[in-house]
């Protein structure tokens, strides 16, 4: 059994179903990331699992016990897990205190304890800042002082629900780093939520997909990016080019199919006839002014129907009997001199191709 | 207007020369509201916390019904709790009628609906995540409670300056309870009244002072020692 289970977890508010018979494993040491829209249930599943809410149905096993069982001491669990919130909560007093204040619950708040507040707060980059109410500091160093009150017990199991949501990039970057640091040194075990895939990315070792109440896909966060399970975690992770055709041709591995008349090509073993949704990454499309010579099997011409500047990238819009987007540099954009209007190649490998039988809308 | 400002100097030469009756009164007033507040604080604030954090069918006409009580009559709790321990009452045998006790059972009385209603409403201006904080932490629902009660802590103190501020500013159940007995169980209300009938201004304006004084000096305090908490 793994050191965090839930079986059939479900949960409701009213007629509606906020969680529907979610199974999740997630094993000791690893960091793990819910990653789904907002109002995915996330929030939800995080409250379950750290005790705040008791759940409809189903059970959560905690490092092998049944912690959903009415005879189980909430207390004893939670004190094994911790939780940070997207809003971070400080008591009105100061930061000391703060991060300080699970260790006074438990009762162990003597001198090492006190050094060991301190030195958290330097870990945190929050070292002269003790005696500071902790109403007085910026959301960033709220959020940080959340962090440091959730790890000063040394808990077995961290719940971060979206701990980033509306800080600054630099503040972002720096509380990643702190998850990824007390994991590392501590085998602290964390489950995030998030809804910025690229975060999921960059922090996590696994990736559960949450959709309208249904844990609908796991996987590495390659498998969730390059290969999602269907067409709205596709939409959800960021797959611009989600295109329907069918296949009219299979050999040796290679599907050749049609969409909109034009031919694609791609790895994958579905027969002849199938109807197929596709799905290509734009930052795998690779667009030139002249016919490709290189090995992707797909080379299509296309013209450019839009710019649009994305920071230091450009997304390409093009038409090629189809809309298919690509992601550029901006300076590559200058360097091929591309404008509206004007006819390219646009190329990718077959590799580059997710396709899945195609499921109703 | 001349005759207000001597009447005033003179009031606050009183005060100064630390005149017996004028300390003695002041000091009953003191002790009596303050036994008062701190007998209804003790009941007041655990029962509001109670009716907060527990839901249970009518909590919110429950809450109605103490707000309604905000506004209670000073002399209609003199009345009901005279009917109780006046010597035909069922309290009768106790004898605490125009004693400094029957104004404290009034002024309990009196300040218990204020006093437990801010209560509740010092906890729901807690913000939820408080509470979610507190136990993800590891608190115990007691635990918890000390939380919210700690966050709310500046509104419930608020009540209790008011509290005070309706005990020692009431003069009906004073009055009626006990009695305006000299020496005994008048306090600054009852003495102003009782003075300004009988013409002694410089008096009653030397007791206002130092009722207004008090209720000010209280306050202060207070808040001294919320900044420091």
């Amino acid at each position: 059994m793994a050191f965090l289970q839930t079986v059939d977890l479900e949960q409701r508010a009213g007629a509606a179903v906020l969680l529907n018979r979610v199974n999740l494993s997630v094993e000791k040491g690893e960091i793990f990331a819910v990653i789904g829209p907002t109002g995915a249930g996330k929030t939800t599943l995080l409250r379950l699992i750290n005790l705040l809410d008791r759940p409809y149905g189903g059970d959560i096993y905690f490092d092998g016990e049944k912690i959903t069982d009415p005879s189980c001491n909430a207390v004893r669990v939670r004190r094994r897990m911790s939780m940070v919130f997207q809003k971070p909560a400080v008591f009105n007093n100061s930061v000391y205190e703060n991060v300080a204040y699970p260790l006074k619950l438990r009762g162990g708040h003597g001198k090492d304890a006190r050094s060991g507040v301190y030195d958290l707060l330097d870990t945190i980059g929050l070292g002269g800042y003790a005696k500071r109410k902790a109403k007085t500091l910026s959301g960033g160093e709220a959020q940080r002082v959340a962090l440091a009150r959730a790890v000063v017990t040394q808990p077995d199991l961290l719940l971060l629900d979206e701990p980033t949501a509306n800080l600054d990039p630099g503040t972002v970057k720096m509380i990643e780093e702190l998850v990824v640091r007390f994991n590392r040194d501590r085998g602290l075990t964390v489950i995030m939520s998030t809804h910025d895939m690229q975060q999921a990315q960059r922090v996590a070792g696994r990736v559960g997909v949450l959709m309208k109440g249904e844990l609908v896909q796991v996987g590495s966060p390659d498998d969730i990016f390059y290969s999602p399970d269907s067409a709205r975690i596709a939409g959800f992770v960021g797959m611009r080019n989600l295109l329907k055709g069918h296949v009219i041709m299979n050999e040796k591995g290679i599907a050749v199919m049609d969409v909109n008349g034009r031919e694609i090509e791609a790895v994958s073993d579905l027969p002849a006839g199938s109807a197929v949704d596709i799905y290509i990454r734009p930052e795998d499309v690779v667009l030139s002014r002249a016919a490709s010579a290189g090995s992707a099997r797909n080379d299509l011409r296309c013209t450019i129907r839009s710019i649009v500047p994305n920071g230091p990238l450009c997304t390409i819009v093009t038409d090629c009997g189809f809309p298919l987007e690509a992601t550029v540099t901006g300076r590559s954009a200058v360097e091929l001199g591309l404008v509206q209007g004007q006819e390219v190649y646009a190329s990718f490998k077959a590799t580059a191709v997710r396709i899945l039988p195609s499921m109703p809308a | 207007m001349q005759e207000i400002w001597q009447a005033l100097v003179q009031a606050v030469n009183l005060i100064v020369s630390l005149d017996a009756e004028v300390i003695q009164i002041s000091l009953r007033s003191l002790y009596i509201s303050a036994a008062s507040i701190v007998i209804a604080a003790l009941f007041c604030v655990p029962v509001g916390a109670l009716i907060h954090f527990h839901d249970f069918r009518g909590k919110r006409v429950t809450i109605n019904v103490i707000q309604t009580f905000y506004s209670l009559p000073t002399v209609v709790v003199g009345l009901l709790v005279f009917l109780f321990i006046s010597r035909s009452g069922p309290l009768g045998g106790l004898e605490l009628l125009f004693t400094p006790a029957a104004i404290i059972i009034g002024q309990v009385i009196l300040i218990m609906p204020v006093l437990t209603g801010m209560t509740i409403g010092a906890l729901s201006g807690v913000d939820k995540s408080i509470r979610d904080t507190a136990i993800s932490s590891g608190a115990s629902s007691a635990q918890a409670m000390k939380a919210i009660l700690f966050e709310a802590r500046f509104a419930v103190v608020g009540a209790l300056i008011l509290g005070f501020g309706r005990a020692i500013s009431e003069v009906g159940a004073a009055l009626m309870l006990g009695g305006n007995i000299r020496g005994y169980t008048r306090v600054l209300t009852t003495a102003i009244s009782l003075e300004t009938q009988r013409g002694d201004i410089v008096l009653s304006l030397a007791l206002g002072i130092i009722l207004i004084s008090i209720a000010m000096v209280v306050s202060v305090i207070m808040n001294i020692l919320l900044q420091r908490y």
